[in-house]
């Protein structure tokens, strides 16, 4: 794919007319946003061609070709997100509708409230103490420490955390959807091999580990997954939000 | 549809209106989940327009991610200098905290009746 837009950006850059085309659209929004949805339809086609495997990751697949692209073609993030932004938006309203399958399965939740709850401590704790401190044995500087201790919840809550504890919040993102991406590429092997065959357990470890990316895929294997997924992304990221402040201190400094 | 998705947004700027009013650590977006839920459970259930479009959203959930994704290119430079502790510190993390999750919640399920045991 990397030949494909290779050649792409030399057509432009051969002709003055291509080129003036070009200036006009990489300033309007229609090419950012046209960009992500042909993106994600080539990366949920090579998923779906892989047999659903989770290291055909839509997510990682789609971003690995825009970031390409865009570095080729020479745009700026913040042009491409100018159209972007009309896809990243959506999340909010999608984040609301995760309360229609959590209805659904209410029943089957409440009936495992205790399990629910002590898997979403332990694996909280879990998740900041265990990125703080291998950061910092192999030495990564304070200010990335900090960005790190939150990476295990939703952006928006995240860069929240990050700010308030002197982290850097634009990297928290990056590392918050580097987290995502592995949770749910990894977590099928890991489950497979310790053998966590119930769809409530799996679904909950991946949804504290890896927040929405991870529902998103728990949610392409099952409802079940898929709601407890979403469940425990709600819960970790107020969790989260309590944890950090005083722990981070402690462990980064 | 445009009814659902107003329902929906509708829900979400309440959630952001009482977070922020309130000054909660939880996103507007999670608290609009815990007030639709809390209508859902008080009418019974979603409508069919409601339901048809939540799953329509939530089918390609992973779409939505791509563009706060793609802002990985702003970082490329600092994630060079620091690959090793950063990528050593997600990887043990994330495994970490999958495996902590599930060996805790599973060992306090209730146990499934063994077939076995059954006559």
């Amino acid at each position: 794919m990397s030949a494909e837009s290779a050649s792409l950006a030399d057509i432009l850059a051969l002709s003055p007319r291509l080129g003036e085309l070009w200036v006009y659209l990489a300033a309007s929004p229609l090419l950012g946003l046209t960009l992500t949805l042909v993106a994600y339809q080539a990366a949920w086609w090579t998923h779906r061609k892989s047999g659903g495997s989770p290291l055909a990751n839509p997510v990682l697949l789609a971003v690995a070709l825009l970031v390409t692209v865009l570095t080729l073609s020479g745009t700026d993030y913040h042009t491409y997100f100018d159209g972007a932004q009309f896809v990243h938006f959506l999340l909010g309203p999608a984040t609301v509708a995760l309360a229609i399958p959590l209805y659904a399965q209410i029943r089957r939740v409440r009936a495992l409230a205790l399990p629910v709850l002590a898997g979403l401590v332990a694996g909280s704790l879990t998740a900041i103490v265990s990125a703080v401190a291998v950061g910092k044995l192999l030495g990564a500087s304070e200010p990335t420490l900090l960005s790190l201790a939150p990476k295990s919840v939703t952006t928006p809550i995240a860069m929240g955390i990050a700010e308030g504890i002197g982290g850097i919040p634009s990297l928290t993102a990056a590392l918050v959807i580097a987290t995502g991406i592995l949770g749910a590429v990894g977590a099928r092997y890991l489950f497979d091999a310790m053998r966590v065959k119930e769809p409530a357990v799996r679904g909950l470890a991946i949804g504290v580990a890896s927040h929405g990316i991870g529902t998103a895929r728990a949610f392409q294997v099952s409802e079940e997954a898929g709601v407890f997924a979403a469940l425990a992304m709600g819960l970790n990221g107020v969790l989260t939000a309590l944890l950090v402040p005083p722990l981070a201190a402690a462990l980064a400094g | 549809m445009i009814a659902a998705l107003t329902q929906l947004l509708i829900f979400q700027l309440a959630g952001e209106v009482i977070a922020r009013g309130l000054a909660l650590p939880v996103p507007g977006p999670v608290l609009g989940m815990v007030l639709l839920f809390a209508a859902l459970a008080l009418r019974g259930g979603p409508s069919a327009e409601l339901q048809q479009t939540g799953q329509g959203l939530l089918q390609h959930l992973s779409l939505l991610f791509v563009p706060a994704g793609t802002g990985v290119m702003l970082h490329l430079g600092r994630v060079a200098d620091e690959w090793l502790p950063l990528a050593a510190a997600l990887v043990v993390s994330t495994a970490a905290t999958l495996a902590v999750t599930a060996l805790t919640m599973r060992l306090l399920m209730p146990k499934p009746a063994a077939p076995e045991q059954q006559p």
